[in-house]
């Protein structure tokens, strides 16, 4: 036997065990990443980037997205190696690349860690160890506290959790300043509020499917009612902070009438999901709060890519 | 019989499927393109900070 037929023979793959050859595209690898999370989360951390004072290179910005949303990647590889299971009997996640078998567990898993460490890393490296420490608290918060602690414990675990998307614009604006600004933890604060609502919308309707996957989702543990009632206070309380950097001086007109607008038609959307339940209107709150989301920050960046957020109400230089 | 087929099938090792090739493929794209972005990105980043690249506030 030549030595090559020797070495073929010790990599044949045993029966059953992991040494199958890999199914995973790049696409599957792609996917782990949670590329509409992960845009999100770079469009808020942009934000706080574009609204921190003074100015830094395009080209550190840049570095410091990538990094952020490589950040982001990884914390969706965590989720989906951690959470396959739970993947496995909804259908809204049953094709994922781990529940799919395309990807196998300790691939994800791995991919994770490589993605956590060359972004926090470089982040710390090459722009500011505050930045880098963030994104690393961001990722053990939605990786350790979400994920493995509260996701399957309570029902709060998209309030609380919640606060892992909010993060991003507080490391935007860190990786801007090496700071932490008032008006980052508003914009923390405006994701905060939001999460709440638009998550128990969409858990209004796939209300079966988390409890096949025996997730404590608010709906699934209180009631529909109950959530519904959740969606109201939240909504009322996402009203006003949403305007609060409008209110503190840190945001112009344009913000500030899209905050109390927009405000509005979430708190007349989740009232009319309370008085007349459907899911129609369940569907249309969550689609209108992403919306929302996206128009709010959008008009923050767009005013102070232009100036304009010098005509916001002063109050915050009373407070300052 | 079957012990030769046996020790001609653990001579060829994994053999990919056509399927299998082609992914496998498509990740060695995907890693080559990953290190030539990472590769471009620290070099950017080299140019834009200079002499003091690793100097960097808290």
């Amino acid at each position: 036997m030549s030595l090559l037929s020797e070495r073929a023979s010790l990599a044949a793959p045993l029966p059953g065990s992991q040494a199958e050859p890999s199914m995973a595209g790049a696409g599957d690898y792609l996917a782990l990443m949670k590329p509409r999370v992960m845009s999100l989360v770079v469009f808020t951390a942009l934000a706080g980037l574009v609204v921190a004072p003074g100015h830094m290179h395009p080209v550190l910005a840049c570095f410091s997205l990538i990094c952020i949303a490589v950040g982001a990647g990884s914390s969706g590889a965590f989720n989906m190696w951690y959470d396959a299971d739970i993947d496995a009997v909804m259908s809204r996640t049953s094709d994922r690349p781990v529940p799919a078998g395309r990807v196998r567990p300790g691939e994800a898993l791995a991919f994770g860690l490589v993605l956590a460490g060359f972004s926090v890393v470089f982040l710390g490296l090459m722009i500011n160890l505050l930045a880098a420490g963030l994104l690393a608290f961001t990722i053990f918060f939605y990786v350790v506290i979400y994920t493995m602690w509260l996701k399957r414990w309570t029902p709060l675990n998209i309030v609380i959790g919640g606060a892992a998307g909010a993060f991003p614009p507080m490391i935007g604006w860190a990786a801007a300043t090496g700071g932490i600004g008032l008006e980052s933890i508003l914009l923390f604060l405006v994701i905060f509020f939001w999460t709440p609502p638009h998550f128990w919308a969409l858990s209004l309707y796939s209300v079966e499917e988390y409890r096949r996957a025996r997730v404590p989702m608010l709906p699934v543990v209180a009631g529909l009612d109950e959530t519904r009632r959740q969606i109201l206070i939240y909504s009322a309380l996402l009203a006003p902070v949403g305007a609060l950097p409008w209110l503190l001086g840190t945001a112009g007109l344009a913000y500030g009438f899209i905050a109390i607008a927009g405000g509005a038609v979430m708190v007349a959307l989740s009232w009319q999901l309370h008085r007349a339940p459907d899911k129609r209107t369940a569907k249309r709150l969550f689609a209108f709060s992403i919306l929302y989301l996206f128009v709010l920050f959008a008009a923050l960046m767009v005013e102070h890519a232009l100036g304009f957020q010098q005509f916001g109400i002063p109050f915050g230089r009373v407070f300052a | 019989m079957s012990l030769v087929m046996d020790q001609q099938s653990s001579e060829r090792g994994i053999v990919l499927s056509a399927e299998q090739k082609s992914r496998r493929r498509s990740r060695s794209i995907a890693l080559a393109v990953a290190l030539a972005v990472f590769v471009a990105l620290i070099f950017a980043v080299t140019l834009v900070k200079g002499p003091g690249v690793m100097i960097r506030p808290l």
